[in-house]
């Protein structure tokens, strides 16, 4: 199974969904080009579920334009929308066996039944479940219902594939593993594809571009490595990412944690007004000496927590701000490491050095 | 001897063993009660149908069950059973569907309104039946009144009558298992075959459908099993002229004080609702409802 039909672009124009008083989706547009990954992600409520049900027609928004190519789709009926869905449950019919499910969106295609055999056959394969097709939906482990279900949705060659958190309801070792069996999948065949998750790191991982949904509007749509490096609101540094926020004055057009000016990346400039330095703990190190050309924060450490592949050091800062920094558990690395109760001056190079506008906290 | 693979065996094993006991102990009474009032009494049946008077062992009294009157009477017995059991179906299947579909407001409504037969005593909905149905009841009168009909239709003291009660009665029983079927299909599978190209009429019949089957086997068995034996709505509604199995009985000990005829009869019953029973879960049984295709 390759890329049989070309795969349209996806364009959603101002679509508003709203629940009584409450704005489930609040004017959002989004192009998705031909053959991308992109991925809604976003806390429980946010939205992203809603707006991917309006994608496959099972919510009817209140106003707003979902186009795939040049056709207008949003008064379709789900059943001539020609979208494959993962749901997060798998939803496979339990009365129906493996070869049963897969087969049946051919069958409501009137396709013939030796095609019908073969295609199912090689969708298994696809999804590494080859001779499966004879057994019964409750014999399968969660992750092989998984592949099932993904093999029915991209079986018919839909013109999108949507997903639904997929994954969540596997073991954290399945789950990473269908991540990249997911991902490898879709550079296979192409297929324009939608994915859900609240969960970042599967996101990072399997995107082309993520689209950071919060309360009913976008937050930030970008690549997952812009997403990390250069949040665009106090939200994504908070949601993507583990993130603790220190608070810069700027004046004159540079920043200032405490009495000292904070050395930015080439080209990067404060945003105005009050700003919010954003440290992750994996981007600070131990300062050596007098560490020229980066920037310093000092503190004192509170404690130290083991985690197997690294130490989490926390840190309250002079100005009695909570940090943490983590540290690999490399021998040589650990050998340095500061105990509670002492002194430690922190250094963040310039290009991990990343501000965004103080909002209210949400 | 402390410690190692064999510390506490025999305690350990001790303890389970009393636990079994304990749980035997508790369970006695019921299991005495359910050998008292239930194998004691059907043995005896048994026993009292395959005797004379004088307590001799015959097969008369299954012998003369070959006479017409008989086997009108099952055969009359079977037909109600099979018509109340399909009117049901036809009946109860969309209002269960409407009920798992609703609001939860909504749903409160119609789960009162199938319910209510339920609180009110058999006998006095019987007689409304048989007010409701009769020559000036109103259905007639209001059947005349718009003019859908010229002379008054009957409607009670025959097959009609009787086959109208009995399903109205036993309707709840087809309702509820069917609601409790329909609402533990999980609305994602309508989704799903919705997404994979089934229109809603396909996909309520390929996909909904057979997964409520159990529900529907199931009140299909409770209604007609509850038919087969059903006395006290055929008797009134009736009104001699619909003689059900159970009244053959009823007249045999009470007419013609014949024990023996009358246990034949239960016994009858007995087996072939067991009959049915079997060959339902053996055309339809939990293995093909749910994991067949």
């Amino acid at each position: 199974m390759t890329v049989s039909r070309s795969a349209p672009t996806v364009t959603i124009r101002e679509v508003t969904k709203t629940y009584g008083r409450f704005r489930a989706l609040d004017a959002v547009s989004l192009d998705i080009a031909a053959g991308e990954f992109v991925t809604l992600l976003g806390p429980s409520g946010s939205g992203k579920t809603t707006l991917l049900m309006v994608l496959a027609g099972f919510v009817r928004p209140d106003s707003g334009s979902i186009r795939f190519g040049e056709t207008e789709m949003v008064l379709e009926p789900p059943h001539r929308r020609d979208i494959g869905i993962v749901f997060q449950n798998y939803a496979l019919f339990p009365h129906m066996t493996v070869a049963g499910n897969v087969g049946y969106p051919l069958r409501l295609r009137r396709v013939g039944k030796s095609e019908i055999a073969r295609r199912v056959e090689e969708a298994l394969a696809l999804v590494q479940l080859q001779g499966y097709g004879e057994r019964r939906v409750d014999q399968l482990s969660g992750g092989q219902k998984q592949r099932v279900a993904l093999a029915r949705a991209i079986v018919f060659e839909p013109r999108i594939l949507l997903m639904d958190e997929p994954l969540s309801a596997l073991d954290k070792k399945l789950r990473e593993q269908m991540q990249i069996e997911i991902r490898q999948l879709h550079e296979r065949l192409g297929i324009t594809t939608v994915y859900v998750t609240h969960d970042q790191r599967e996101a990072l991982t399997m995107s082309d571009r993520i689209a950071v949904i919060d309360q009913g509007r976008f937050a930030q749509i970008d690549t997952p490595d812009r997403l990390y490096e250069r949040p665009a609101n106090r939200f994504v540094a908070d949601f993507v990412g583990e993130s603790h926020f220190l608070p810069v004055t700027v004046a004159d057009g540079s920043a200032r944690l405490g009495d000292r000016i904070l050395r930015l990346a080439d080209g990067v400039r404060p945003p105005s007004g009050a700003a919010l330095l954003v440290v992750r703990p994996e981007k600070l190190d131990l300062a050596e000496g007098a560490g020229e050309g980066l920037n310093r924060i000092e503190g004192t450490v509170e404690g130290s927590v083991y985690q197997g592949e690294s130490f989490l050091l926390q840190v309250r800062t002079s100005d009695g701000n909570r940090i943490a920094m983590r540290q690999p558990t490399r021998r040589a690395a650990l050998r340095r490491l500061p105990q509670p109760g002492e002194p430690v001056a922190l250094a963040l190079h310039p290009d991990d050095t990343i501000l965004v506008a103080a909002e209210p906290a949400p | 001897m402390s410690d190692g693979a064999g510390a506490n065996a025999a305690a350990l094993a001790r303890a389970e063993r009393r636990e079994a006991q304990g749980l035997f102990l508790l369970c006695s009474p019921a299991v005495l009660l359910i050998a008292f009032v239930i194998f004691l009494p059907i043995g005896w049946l048994f026993t009292l149908s395959f005797t004379d008077e004088q307590g001799a062992f015959t097969l008369g009294h299954y012998a003369r069950m070959l006479h017409p009157a008989y086997t009108r009477s099952f055969q009359t017995t079977l037909e109600l059973s099979f018509l109340v059991t399909g009117i049901c179906c036809l009946l109860g299947y969309p209002l269960a569907y409407l009920m798992s579909q609703v609001s939860k407001g909504w749903r409160a409504v119609i789960f009162v309104c199938v319910l209510f037969p339920f609180w009110t005593s058999l006998l006095v909905r019987t007689y409304a039946w048989l007010v409701l149905l009769q020559r000036r009841g109103m259905v007639n009168t209001w059947l005349q009144d718009v003019g859908l009909i010229d002379a008054p239709l009957r409607l009670v003291h025959n097959f009609t009558g009787t086959a109208i009660g009995m399903t109205q009665i036993m309707l709840p029983f087809m309702v509820l298992p069917l609601y409790a079927a329909m609402t533990s299909v999980d609305r994602d599978f309508v989704k799903a075959a919705a997404s994979l190209g089934a229109s809603p009429v396909k996909s309520f019949w390929q996909v909904f459908f057979p997964l409520t089957l159990p529900g529907l086997l199931a009140g299909v068995v409770l209604v007609f099993v509850l038919c087969l034996g059903f006395y006290v709505t055929p008797a009134v509604l009736g009104g001699g002229r619909v003689l059900m199995w159970s009244m053959s009985i009823e007249r045999s000990v009470a007419v013609y004080s014949d024990w023996g005829a009358a246990s034949a009869l239960g016994v009858v019953l007995l087996v072939v609702t067991l009959g049915i029973l079997w060959l339902m879960n053996r055309l339809f049984g939990v293995g093909r409802a749910i994991g067949g295709r």
